[in-house]
């Protein structure tokens, strides 16, 4: 009866949590407007979310490019189509290391500073005495850090994309000796801009949004202890992670099914 | 609005991630060479098709003159239907053949287009007949080794 009795109380609080963190989504969703005419805090924070975290994306791209061309030229040469290495890079680029590596960077780089960053105002009871002073905290603090998320996570995967594409040139091209030319346009003639390159983008703007509002929630829904927000900072990385990897493949499913 | 000397860098931050993704479209996807060239359509009958999509190149001499647009199967004489949309700018004669060919040895297929002789030329609409089915690798064995037993054959009759 007791195993019974608990099985609904912990069915009746998951389901609790996701209707809540459906409804602050959707607040989230309605509140553009209202950040957008308030820029500067939006501006602040891409300042916070994508500059920052630039130069971690870009080293990062820079090796998975470097990566990518030594073992994907030792893989084709044995094939005899080593010149086909600039197409292999682009396309792993572009439909799926970029959005995701990115998601995934940003989710431990930003994510949960995010994460620490509200729960502490929450546990310093800074959140509540904004209540108290009739500013809604969700309008203040939470949308412009979710709008900063969307709009920087796409550059951030852009830009690892592109630093990734030049480390794979570096690689194959000056380092290997592959014919530049052919590096090139075997990439432009198998690239596809809507395909390959819109879908990319697609991904990269959920994966941004899925790990901004994990980050946001967490934070948000944190225990006001030090404990509590050291918990939720864990937690927002192990289901930001997970919920990049299983929106990964469900886009790619729908995205690229033949 | 007051400005904030965050703003600078946030600029900067967004002109370089515009920056990236334009170097992709136009260094990796290459968005450049897509044609907005007016096309005329014209179709054609294949008994094989082989690995043929659509978004397939028509190349003549080698140069991209058009795209494969769909292909569908026509169950009253059994063969495949290619719809092709050829640029405008240029011109084939309307006894022109096709042949599907493949770039490389394991490369894309593609249509490649000989020029015939007639004075008119294609109009929108028109069905080219002289037609080449693609290479089927199975087919080329089969023959190869068929005439390779006929060879054996042969050799081994006038011996006793």
């Amino acid at each position: 009866m007791n195993t019974i009795h608990a099985l609904g109380l912990w069915t009746r609080r998951q389901l609790a949590a996701l209707g809540q963190a459906a409804g602050l989504f959707l607040r989230l969703l309605g509140m553009l407007p209202a950040t957008l005419a308030r820029f500067r805090l939006l501006g602040d924070q891409i300042h916070f979310l994508g500059n920052y975290s630039l130069a971690i994306i870009a080293v990062s791209g820079l090796f998975v490019g470097f990566v990518l061309g030594l073992q994907g030229y030792y893989t084709l040469q044995r094939y005899g189509s080593a010149e086909a290495l600039g197409l292999l890079v682009a396309l792993s680029l572009l439909r799926e290391l970029g959005p995701v590596v990115t998601a995934l960077l940003f989710a431990g780089r930003a994510g949960t500073a995010l994460t620490a960053e509200i729960g502490l105002m929450k546990a310093g009871e800074q959140l509540s005495a904004m209540e108290m002073m009739a500013v809604d905290p969700v309008r203040r603090i939470l949308a412009p850090r979710f709008w900063a998320g969307f709009l920087a996570m796409p550059l951030l995967a852009a830009v690892f994309s592109a630093v990734g594409i030049i480390g794979g040139w570096v690689v194959g091209v000056v380092l290997i000796g592959l014919d530049g030319g052919a590096f090139w346009g075997q990439m432009q003639s198998g690239v596809d801009w809507w395909y390959d390159l819109g879908n990319g983008v697609i991904k990269s703007v959920v994966f941004g949004v899925a790990v901004t509002f994990v980050a946001l929630y967490q934070g948000y829904t944190a225990k006001p202890t030090p404990e509590g927000v050291s918990r939720a900072t864990t937690r927002t990385v192990v289901v930001a992670s997970l919920a990049v990897l299983a929106l990964d493949f469900l886009l790619t499913a729908s995205m690229f099914s033949i | 609005m007051q400005a904030s000397k965050n703003d600078v860098w946030v600029g900067l931050f967004v002109l370089l991630g515009a920056a990236a993704l334009v170097f992709l479209a136009l260094q990796s996807a290459n968005l450049l060479s897509l044609s907005f060239e007016p096309t005329y359509k014209v179709t054609a009958r294949f008994d094989n098709i082989g690995g043929l999509k659509p978004k397939a190149a028509v190349k003549s001499a080698g140069v991209v003159v058009g795209r494969v647009e769909a292909i569908s199967f026509d169950d009253k004489t059994f063969q495949a239907t290619v719809h092709m949309a050829l640029e405008k700018r240029y011109a084939f004669p309307k006894d022109s053949s096709l042949k599907i060919l493949t770039s490389g040895l394991l490369g894309d297929q593609y249509i490649g287009i000989e020029a015939g002789a007639d004075e008119a030329n294609l109009a929108e609409g028109d069905r080219i007949t002289a037609t080449q089915s693609a290479v089927v690798l199975e087919n080329l064995i089969g023959q190869f080794l068929y005439s390779k037993a006929e060879e054996g054959g042969s050799a081994a009759a006038p011996a006793p």
